[in-house]
């Protein structure tokens, strides 16, 4: 009987997150205004607090998010909207620019002026 | 391009499980124009297929973190051809050539990459050497690649076959887990020579962590981990050869090739001997200073990578053949045995080694993947000392499968998986017999947390079924805070066991003729309980900026609490006794370390370890002996820019100060008796003649230190004071060795 649990204890870490059907793993690719370093930290940060994303990972070079996220639990729009609420624009949303002004300077990405 | 960087993800996510630490690598942007240089402002510098990456300043500057998941640097320029660089050795000099005719014609990149890295990012507490800092030593294979390095001690092992030993955390290799490429590799039988057997010139890098470690690799490691990465065919040169010959008789050859047959396929073919034929006797005491020895040593490795699907893997077959004769000048082993009244010993192993692992990436959710790693090694060493004789054939088999993927997000990642091994001893001492089959089977789940700013952890656990340590659990924890961006404070604490195999593990002990006693308690090895030890560590960084120079203090201080140790007791004349631990029985380690680097080019590295390691022995509760409890390092190193065709100069000098140690009681030293505190002298320089041609020559202990009567009872090999293992400084005097590398 305690070999048997024994074993069980053995395999259940193998069937942890094992499941996971396709279309909750869908992948996005949007324009994330920004920098540096302390930008990617900040907005990739941002991006894995929204529920059902799973990975975010954003490139200095092309100012572009490379997401994976799980739609059911969360739009599209909400990441973007969460994104710009930390001071970064992206291709649907806009920051604020009290929260953009307070970025430190290093961050301070050029604004398409309205 | 997110295959490609699934399949870097593959290779290095996997395997090098611990890869650089991510410290960042800086460099400079220059163009000539003319006859002088200026710098380039804009430049984009990126990892291939990953989303780091940065833009040069207006003095052409940049910084970059170190990749996890790959080496290779883009640098492009408008107006200049984009180039890849492959990051690997400490100094790359690079000419960019320009895709147009402007007036600008020429981007040259230089960079430097420390020869030694401590860990940043991660929880525990690793240091990197990369292949630069190896070629620093005179370092011939795996155990001489620590003379630079001030984490690890290097001892004289015994006055026969002048193996070094290595020590960490106060604590001797048997408690650290020594492993190539994740495998676990010096144990069992090769425990005492183990490190011999793997060519310094093999080396990409080592990994070394202080406290238990990842559960990952099994429970055994209580005082580190040691691990080893090979070449790998797909990235080392295509043609390699060193050749090196010392003072002291010793002469190796290493041929290397390396073929990328197609995408997908490549292989490697390693070749190393080494010979030492002539006899020495610096002391005059009838003693050889160093062993007769040839070894020859084979490795055929094939890598696999396809991209597209995802998959990696590498096959890998080793043979060695190592043969030492030690002992009396003149002694002949081939003569009538027995009858000689020279006192000499023969020590023969051979060994196979073959692996295979296999990794996969999902492609589709790269942070999802796993691997499956096994291994199988045969190690039959047989030997006799004057009338003893040691044979030992341990025949292992190992098999690894991991799984890797995320809970929520990637903030919280983990790995899971279960491990099998099999060691089966064939083990004869004298007329006596010890044979014995482990078998063990083990699950690990290791959880990791990073709030991507200032702190992170790794929480890991296995459960373990083994045949002869029973049903356990084994926990570890790591903690890593950095309060401000350029302090960084970790902590760490978990439980090690092991099956002490105890001839294997103090072969020594047969260059004596003290009667061996096994106090036997009816456990289940040797009729001795397993070890098991608890192991804590607090350790803090500092890095700091001093003008143009860079550095950092690291302050690191590890204790090891045994709850139950085989203890191995020399303290009485004539006698060698096993029994377990009744008491205590703790290793504290202190180390205080500065590294600064005051220009580019120039490095200073000193360090000061304290070690109190006590233990309770029958006769009461003592320092274990030949522990120097004062040790104090030093290193300046020293190079030249390297010009366009790579030539170079490089230099180096090490220092290593002990302090008095312990010794047992014997004829030679009274009760109560120290060795003498002493330094030794290394240093090495090399002349760079181009990217592909080195020259070096060292001299190793150039003071000339020498321990005047390594052998006690040397008059009376048969007696029963004759003892070789009492050695606390080196036997042999100042060596002079040169050498030279060339790659294609």
């Amino acid at each position: 009987m305690k070999k048997i649990i024994v074993l069980i204890l053995m395999i259940l870490p193998l069937l942890v997150g094992a499941q996971e059907s396709k279309d909750k793993n869908t992948k996005a690719n949007f324009l994330v205004k920004g920098n540096c370093e302390m930008c990617k930290k900040r907005i990739e940060k941002a991006a894995l607090s929204v529920k059902g994303i799973k990975m975010a990972t954003w490139d200095i070079p092309s100012n572009v998010i490379s997401i994976i996220y799980d739609p059911n639990k969360t739009p599209l729009e909400e990441i973007h909207n969460t994104i710009a609420s930390v001071g970064h624009d992206t291709a649907l949303s806009k920051a604020d620019d009290d929260v953009y002004n307070a970025l430190p300077m290093c961050c301070l990405y050029d604004r398409e002026q309205e | 391009m997110k295959i490609l960087k699934t399949f870097y993800t593959l290779v290095f996510g996997f395997f090098t499980l611990i890869l650089y630490s991510q410290e960042a690598l800086e460099g400079e942007i220059l163009t000539k124009q003319g006859t002088s240089t200026i710098p380039l402002e804009g430049a984009s510098i990126f990892w291939i297929n990953t989303q780091q990456g940065t833009v040069s300043d207006n003095k052409g500057k940049f910084k970059i973190p170190f990749s996890s998941e790959t080496n290779r640097l883009v640098i492009s320029y408008i107006g200049f051809k984009t180039d890849t660089l492959t990051i690997i050795q400490s100094y790359i000099s690079h000419l960019m050539v320009s895709s147009e005719a402007e007036s600008l014609d020429e981007v040259t990149l230089t960079q430097r990459r420390k020869a030694i890295q401590k860990s940043y990012f991660e929880a525990q507490n690793i240091m990197t050497v990369n292949s630069a800092e190896l070629l620093k030593a005179a370092c011939c294979n795996l155990s001489e690649s620590f003379e630079t390095n001030p984490s690890i001690d290097v001892n004289f092992s015994d006055a026969l076959t002048g193996t070094k030993q290595i020590k960490m955390l106060g604590l001797t290799s048997p408690y650290l887990l020594i492993s190539e490429e994740n495998i676990p590799m010096v144990r069992g039988a090769s425990q005492a020579y183990g490190l011999t057997f793997t060519p310094g010139t093999w080396i990409e890098s080592i990994q070394i962590t202080k406290g238990t470690g990842s559960v990952v690799n099994g429970f055994e490691s209580i005082a580190g981990q040691i691990n080893t990465e090979i070449k790998k065919p797909f990235t080392d040169v295509p043609f390699f050869v060193n050749l090196f010959t010392s003072a002291n008789g010793r002469q190796e050859a290493n041929v290397q090739g390396n073929k990328k047959w197609n995408d997908r396929w490549s292989s490697g073919l390693f070749i190393h001997a080494n010979q030492r034929t002539q006899e020495m006797d610096q002391n005059s005491d009838g003693f050889l200073d160093l062993p007769l020895s040839k070894q020859v040593n084979f490795q055929n490795r094939w890598q696999y990578l396809n991209a597209e699907k995802g998959w990696v893997g590498f096959a890998t077959v080793r043979w060695l053949d190592d043969q030492k004769q030690i002992g009396s000048k003149g002694f002949n082993p081939k003569s009538t045995s027995n009858s000689s009244p020279l006192w000499g010993s023969e020590i023969q192993t051979q060994r196979w080694d073959g692996s295979l692992k296999i990794g996969y990436v999902f492609p589709e959710t790269p942070y999802k993947s796993f691997g499956f790693q096994s291994a199988y090694s045969d190690h039959n060493q047989e030997a006799f000392y004057g009338n003893r004789r040691y044979n030992i054939d341990h025949e292992s088999a190992y098999a690894n499968m991991l799984y890797n993927s995320i809970i929520g997000n990637t903030k919280n990642k983990f790995k899971a998986g279960i491990n099998f091994s099999y060691d089966r001893y064939f083990e004869k001492v004298d007329q006596f017999q010890f044979d014995r089959i482990d078998r063990s089977m083990g699950s690990f789940f290791e959880y990791s947390y990073d709030n991507l700013e200032n702190f992170n952890l790794v929480a890991g656990g296995r459960l373990d079924i083994h045949n002869q340590l029973g049903t356990f659990f084994t926990p570890r924890l790591h903690l890593r805070y950095t309060p401000l961006e350029k302090t960084i404070l970790r902590a760490s604490v978990g439980s090690g066991r092991k099956a002490a195999n105890i001839f294997a593990e103090n072969q020594i002990l047969f260059g004596t003729n003290r009667i061996i006693s096994i106090i036997d308690n009816g456990g289940s090895i040797y009729g001795l309980d397993p070890e098991k030890a608890w192991n804590y560590g607090l350790s803090l960084r500092q890095i700091f900026t001093i003008g143009k120079g860079s550095g950092d203090v690291t302050l690191d201080y590890y204790s090891t609490r045994f709850d139950n140790q085989v203890v191995v007791d020399w303290e009485q004349r004539g006698k060698i006794l096993f029994y377990n631990l009744e008491g205590e029985s703790v290793a504290n380690s202190f180390q205080l370390g500065v590294d600064y680097a005051p220009t580019e080019r120039t490095s200073f590295r000193f360090a000061y370890k304290n070690y109190d390691v006590k233990t309770q022995y029958n006769s009461g509760y003592l320092q274990r002996p030949l522990q120097a409890q004062h040790i104090f390092f030093g290193n300046f190193g020293w190079e030249t820019e390297r010009n366009s065709k790579g030539a170079q100069w490089r230099w180096d000098l090490t220092y290593h100060a002990l302090g008095k140690q312990r010794l047992v009681t014997t004829i030679r030293d009274a009760q109560g008796s120290y060795a003498p505190s002493y330094g030794l002298w290394n240093s090495q320089i090399t002349k760079a003649f181009t990217n592909s041609l080195e020259l070096y020559a060292g001299i190793e202990n150039a003071a000339d230190y020498r321990q005047e009567n390594p052998i006690i009872g040397s008059n009376d090999p048969f007696g029963i004071d004759f003892d070789t293992a009492q050695v606390y400084a080196p036997i042999f005097g100042r060596m002079l060795y040169a050498g030279f590398r060339w790659n294609l």
